[in-house]
């Protein structure tokens, strides 16, 4: 090295940021993904087969609309917008796209991978979009349901738990005694665990992961102990009612989006309506600006006059409510019986979706959706039986959870009190 | 003058006491006060929920309720007989014979193995809920190894350990990998390759390749004699080499976490990463290191599921629930392998007593799921157990082990 | 009419923070508080406002009892306090900040912006406190933030402010006019306390000065007739020098030389813009400036904690712009990191365990791949004992140590073998009096055994009073260099951004 003494003209070197550094690695990683687009989905398939993807019921107004399109062509569109994508995010970096980017990306991916499966054949695209919200809705009320707590600076590691009790709970009360009773059943239960996870960590201050977990093995031990022991004798009480879809007039007219959208039964509805409250609850009440306090700094809320253990009580009870709604959903509509352990790591997904979507209610929908359209493009796959076994399609979301969770965490900013609990002397 | 009594100058000028820095170092190497909390929290934890069990038993004792109206005093008495005819039955069924004792240890070993791996995450300050999925693939690799490789038993069975050691650490060091590089909380990630796991081992175990011949389930052929874990006290009793793989593991995390450079940094990580990094670690590479090394842990339990449990052949559900109540193993313990191999013993006598208990006295075994439960909420809450016992014992403030998603 | 507090003690595990503590504030009365660290006076404050719960004592404002323990209760007698470490929400806008608690809404709950807004401009045009209401807290610089406390317990009618270290984070210029502030207020008939370790701020500002110590008020003083000598006495209960002793310097090679450096903080904000200085063997050379100026991702930058975006850093002929923070501690780099608790210690483990961070890994320390805790704990001994650390075993957690007694600690390790550059960064924040003396000097020991010296501090006197060269710090860049002959004042206009030097 040259003496101090000199000073030379040393050259300025910039490195890259993280956020451009992880532009670049994304971008590689689209390119790659559209290379593979092109020799798997592209070049996999006879040049001559169409692939048709029907876009109505046979009861919607508007029948017989499909959609014909050569599937080579289509996957090919398909990589090129990854490719593009990619180009983007190595040329144009910023944090903000990149996330959107990995999310249109697997849009386009995923379109791609059905025009080749579907070729030559047809299946129902519409379907699978409205299986797809109903598939996302669980996940969607998880996140909210962690979204509730960690705003106000509690982690909920027990979503699992809530959805699964109260997915039993909804059961055999439906059963028993109609379904009101199934839905009120659900919420209380839903609302019990919250409030045994907030005294458990205000209270006495266990690590409020820890305290989920132990909500986790109550919740699966005692359902299915519950389950073994008494549903299987009286099978009465795994025999929920029926819950119908109420079409919105009008609007289900719509092609494609009308069935996608607004078919549904009222859990759907209520997750919606659930998204928009929360959102607006929290940026423009009163009671939003309050719970947001207390997760971001609970002293200064503290020397504000606020009670910040009432508000972390309330928030988190509430949060178990909106999972009881969920556990109600999953009980009464989506399956319509109990079965041991029946989430299956759908509560975990559903944290993974809060991550993703930044801890915003919106955030959350989306991620929920991309996480539901996962989870059906699995279902449409075995259906279709295109020679991957089941098992490897079972583990799909889950790889897709992981995927999501290394490419996004550690850049984005949780509530700035988020697991510490507060301690007043 | 040299006149001066030698006595009399060592009395004004006593040499100071030779300081005992050996024993002064129990604190820091995890003897001495630390082992006895670990110690003591399991068993007063065990105390509490035998106590509710026997509350639970002699209120569903039907008979002695009917006797209530007329005679109460027998029928108290007859209730606390039967709790006492129950627990008997409890404890002899656990260690009042070898065939006891033996199943006792069978059923603690590979407890306290995936124990001493989420005690070790712990102390790292990462959670470790991937055990299962750790041991599913750990023992896959040594069943590949154990019907696939050829060799005298020598050999044959530490090749296949091996192999679940190795296997069990990768897939546990992916989650560290991931949270060193890019900060994906271990939460998440190791739920997720439980699923992942526990999907591939249920095809592997129907593909051609692991699948008995002639079966429609997904069950494994059975392993050759050479592979399986050698047993202690002969063919009636189940108890195997595992016990000591187990009892080493437990001295060897002993010796790492608190006698070892590594463990120092280790255990540094766990409480202050941003300490650690102030001193110069590299705090990336322990989070994989520790995961590594909790996964092989994991792996070692899987392998005496695979290799050690009679009649030998494996099937897609070969780790139950251990990795859940690994969980509770390690808090009860402190996270200290002592400790942990206290709580494993403990829940060994629970669960073999438990069974002996039903077939014996008529008590179910769901009441000793009951008790694992309150188990898990007591050590959940060691305030809520020193409130009970009014033990009063160092602040050390809430028990944080975690610090929210942030890396 | 007056504020009165009678016979508050407040016990902590292991301190009796507040002693039997009495005081009386009359409205227009402006009090200052005046004691060293871990005299008690935030606890009687912090008990005062609600945030803690007194063991014994009772509290009356104007002729009401207070109900004790409860922010809102205080907040509504008329009580209000501007914290020492701001109670603001970062990621809130100025007016969200304000509103907290009692937000204006209508019926639902909705709240309406419009009226939240008008609400702090009214008081801040009144009052002369200029702030944007839309900003971001997280975005507004440390000044700015101040005055929004100021105007928070204003928009409630404090009859009675508390003021918590108010000039910490002030350039002597905005120190006049936070004064300025402060006597507005006391025209208002407000009354005030005023907390602070600083002897010239309270002689200028109080009608009334009282000294608390160890938990105890020792003494009520007219500031018209005491001096700084004589009060520090009643601080510290012994004749304290104020003046740190240091020869002249006799600067050699450059140790440290800074080149165009460009540092990004948490937010990829160019925290670091350019920066180049020097730092010579035998010199100790110290940054000035308010605090969140670039000077904490500097040092972590120096030290190898963070990396760089842009330019050089060399340590004699070596370039350690990218060395990890062990290689640059083996160049022989001893580093006092700006938060002891957090990065400087790890405090479940013992004082032994502690003292040996930086050198574990190799002898004596650890043969292979065992530690030989028994060498440790016969080396930390040595150290407490060397470096008057008041630790009374050395198996201790660390924890149970003082703040001044954990920053010898850090010193000990740090400065106990061949030093050839010290960055000590706030070395002497929240540490008591007898500390501050004896790390001082000890800095000054390092500096005439031919160490390179770069200390970085946002107390100005500190600064002052160690360096034999200036440089002050300001969004990013050198500012300002100044030598011993700076007065405050030239060196607070720098602070802001409007010196230049005086070399």
């Amino acid at each position: 090295m040259t003496a101090i003494a000199e000073t030379p003209a040393v050259e300025v070197r910039v490195r890259a940021t993280p956020e451009e550094r992880r532009s670049t690695v994304v971008g590689w990683v689209l390119i790659s993904l559209s290379l593979y687009v092109f020799w798997a989905f592209v070049f996999g398939v006879d040049s001559t087969l169409d692939a048709t993807f029907n876009l109505s019921f046979a009861t919607d107004r508007f029948t017989d609309l499909s959609w014909v399109v050569n599937a080579r062509v289509l996957s090919m569109v398909m990589a090129i917008g990854i490719f593009g994508l990619g180009i983007w995010r190595l040329t144009r970096q910023g944090l903000r796209y990149t996330n959107i980017s990995i999310a249109i990306a697997f849009g386009l991916f995923s379109l791609a991978f059905l025009a080749w499966a579907a070729a030559g054949s047809q299946f129902s695209l519409v379907g699978m979009l409205r299986a797809t919200v109903i598939l996302s809705v669980v996940i969607v009320l998880g996140a909210l349901t962690g979204l509730m707590c960690e705003r106000v600076g509690v982690i909920n590691i027990g979503i699992e738990g809530q959805l699964l009790a109260s997915a039993f709970a909804a059961v055999v009360l439906s059963s028993a005694f109609g379904t009101v009773a199934g839905i009120v059943g659900a919420l209380v239960t839903g609302g019990l665990l919250g409030l045994l996870l907030a005294w458990l960590t205000i209270r006495f201050r266990v690590d409020q992961i820890i305290a989920g977990v132990v909500i986790n093995f109550l919740a699966l031990g005692l359902t299915s102990l519950m389950s073994s022991r008494i549903l299987s004798d009286v099978v009465d009480l795994n025999a929920p009612k029926r819950i119908p879809a109420i079409r919105i007039p009008v609007l289900a007219e719509i092609p494609v989006i009308g069935p996608m959208l607004f078919d549904h039964t009222y859990f759907v509805y209520g997750m919606f309506i659930l998204v928009f409250a929360i959102h607006y609850g929290l940026f423009r009440t009163r009671w939003g600006l309050r719970s947001r306090s207390v997760g971001e700094h609970p002293k200064a809320a503290d020397t504000a006059g606020i009670n910040v253990y009432w508000v972390r009580y309330r928030n988190v009870v509430l949060g178990g409510c909106i999972a009881g709604w969920g556990g109600a959903f999953l009980g009464l509509a989506q399956v319509a019986r109990f079965e041991e352990n029946m989430t299956g790591g759908i509560g975990f997904i559903g944290l993974a979706a809060m991550i993703f979507g930044r801890w915003m209610p919106f955030g959350a929908l989306g991620a929920g959706l991309v996480f539901g359209f996962s989870r059906a493009v699995q279902q449409k796959a075995s259906i279709l039986n295109i020679g991957v076994p089941s098992e490897f399609l079972l583990m799909l979301p889950y790889i897709v959870v992981i995927i999501v969770v290394a490419g996004v965490a550690g850049k984005t900013r949780p509530p700035a009190a988020d697991g510490q609990p507060y301690i007043k002397q | 003058m040299s006149d001066v009594k030698p006595e009399a100058a060592q009395e004004e000028n006593p040499a100071p006491p030779e300081k005992d820095y050996q024993g002064m170092a129990d604190r820091i190497t995890g003897v001495g006060e630390s082992l006895r909390r670990a110690l003591i929290l399991p068993t007063l934890a065990l105390f509490l929920a035998l106590l509710v069990g026997a509350v639970i038993i002699m209120l569903t004792d039907v008979d002695a309720w009917r006797r209530m109206a007329d005679e109460p005093v027998a029928a108290i008495r007859d209730m606390l007989v039967g709790v006492w005819e129950a627990y008997r039955e409890l404890f002899v069924g656990a260690f009042g014979s070898v065939r006891g004792i033996s199943e006792t240890l069978f059923t603690a070993t590979p407890l306290i193995l995936a124990g001493l791996a989420v005690a070790v995450g712990f102390k790292t300050g990462l959670f470790n809920i991937g055990a299962r999925g750790q041991m599913l693939i750990a023992g896959l690799c040594s069943l590949w190894v154990a019907l696939y490789v050829d060799l005298p038993a020598i050999l044959h069975v530490p090749l296949a350990i091996l192999a679940a050691v190795v296997g069990g650490g990768i897939w546990g060091g992916v989650a560290g990998f991931l949270k060193a590089r890019t900060g994906a909380h271990e939460v998440i990630t190791t739920i997720m390759l439980n699923f992942i796991a526990a999907f591939l081992v249920l095809y592997l175990l129907k593909s051609p390749l692991f699948q008995a011949e002639g079966s429609n389930a997904p069950l494994s052929e059975v392993i050759p004699e050479s592979a399986r874990l050698p047993t202690l006290f002969g063919t009636g009793f189940r108890v195997n080499i595992g016990l000591f793989l187990a009892l080493g593991a437990v001295f060897f995390v002993y010796w790492l976490l608190y006698k070892s450079t590594i463990g120092f940094e280790f255990r540094a990580a766990g409480f202050s990463p941003s300490a650690s990094l102030y001193a110069g670690m590299n705090v990336a590479f322990l989070y994989t290191a520790v995961m590594f090394l909790s996964g092989a842990l994991a792996g070692l339990a899987g392998a005496t599921m695979t290799l050690g449990l009679p009649p030998y052949a494996v099937s897609d559900n070969f780790a139950g629930n251990i990795g859940f109540d690994a969980i509770a193993l390690a808090l009860l313990g402190r996270s200290h392998p002592f400790g942990v191999l206290w709580s494993g013993l403990l829940f060994g006598v629970l669960i073999t007593g438990g069974r002996a208990m039903q077939a014996g006295a008529g008590v179910s075994v769901d009441l000793v799921i009951v008790m694992q439960s309150l188990i898990i909420i007591f050590i959940a809450a060691p305030e809520l157990v020193k409130t009970i016992f009014g033990v009063k014992s160092v602040d050390e403030g809430p028990t944080q082990l975690t610090t929210g998603w942030g890396a | 009419m007056a504020l009165e507090l009678h016979g508050i003690t407040k016990r902590f595990p292991t301190v009796l923070a507040n002693d039997d503590v009495s005081l009386t504030v009359a409205p227009g009365e402006i009090v200052a508080m005046l004691g060293e660290n871990g005299a008690g006076k935030t606890t009687l404050m912090n008990v005062l406002f609600g945030l803690y719960t007194p063991d014994e004592g009772e509290v009356v404002v104007d002729g009401h009892p207070l109900e004790l323990g409860d922010p809102g209760e205080s907040i509504a007698a008329g009580l209000g306090m501007v914290h020492q470490h701001f109670m603001l929400v970062p990621v809130f806008t100025v007016s969200e900040n304000v509103i907290l608690g009692l937000e204006p809404t209508n019926g639902v709950g909705w709240i309406n912006q419009k009226n939240a807004r008008s609400l702090v401009t009214d008081i801040s045009d009144r009052y002369g406190l200029s702030v944007d209401p839309a900003a971001m807290v997280e975005d507004t610089p440390v000044g700015v933030q101040q005055r929004v406390e100021i105007i928070k317990v204003l928009i409630r009618d404090a009859r009675y402010i508390i003021f918590d270290e108010p000039t910490a984070v002030l350039t002597p210029q905005e120190v006049e006019e936070f004064f300025g502030i402060v006597r507005g207020l006391k025209e208002d008939g407000r009354g005030v306390i005023f907390i602070s370790h600083k002897l010239d701020e309270a002689l200028e500002i109080a009608d009334r000065i009282v000294v608390l110590r160890d938990g105890k008020s020792v003494g009520e003083v007219d500031p018209s007739n005491t001096t700084k000598e004589q009060l520090a006495e009643l601080m510290v209960g012994r004749p304290v020098d104020l003046v740190v002793h240091k020869e002249e310097a006799e600067p050699k090679d450059v140790v440290l030389r800074v080149q165009d450096l460009v540092v990004l903080d948490d937010r990829a904000h160019r925290t670091v813009d350019g920066m180049s200085f020097e730092v010579r063997a035998g010199e100790v050379v110290g940054i000035a400036g308010v605090q969140g100026n670039g000077q904490t991702e500097l040092v972590e930058s120096l030290t190898g904690m963070r990396t760089s975006l842009a330019g050089h850093v060399f340590v004699g002929d070596e370039d350690v712009t990218d060395m990890s923070p062990r290689e640059i501690h083996k160049l022989g780099i001893a580093h006092v990191p700006e938060d002891r608790q957090e990065s400087g210690l790890v405090l479940p483990f013992t004082v032994a365990e502690n003292m040996v961070l930086d050198s574990y890994y190799d002898k004596p320390y650890s043969k292979g791949i065992q530690m030989d805790w028994a060498a440790a704990l016969e080396s930390a001994d040595r150290l407490v004992e060397e470096y008057d650390v008041k630790a009374s075993r050395v198996d201790t957690p660390v924890s149970n140590l003082s703040g001044g007694n954990q920053q010898k600690v850090i010193v000990a390790r740090e400065f106990d073998r061949d030093v050839k550059l010290v960055i000590a960064s706030q070395p002497t924040r929240g540490v008591d009096v007898g500390s501050i003396e004896y790390i001082h000097a000890r800095i000054i020991e390092e500096r005439d055994e031919g160490a390179a010296v770069l200390i970085v501090s946002s107390e100005l006197d500190e600064v002052m009073a160690l360096a034999d060269r200036i440089l002050v710090m300001f969004k990013g860049r050198v500012a300002g260099e100044f030598d011993g002959s700076a007065t405050p004042t030239e060196i607070g206009l720098a602070m802001l951004g409007s010196g230049a030097s005086n070399e």
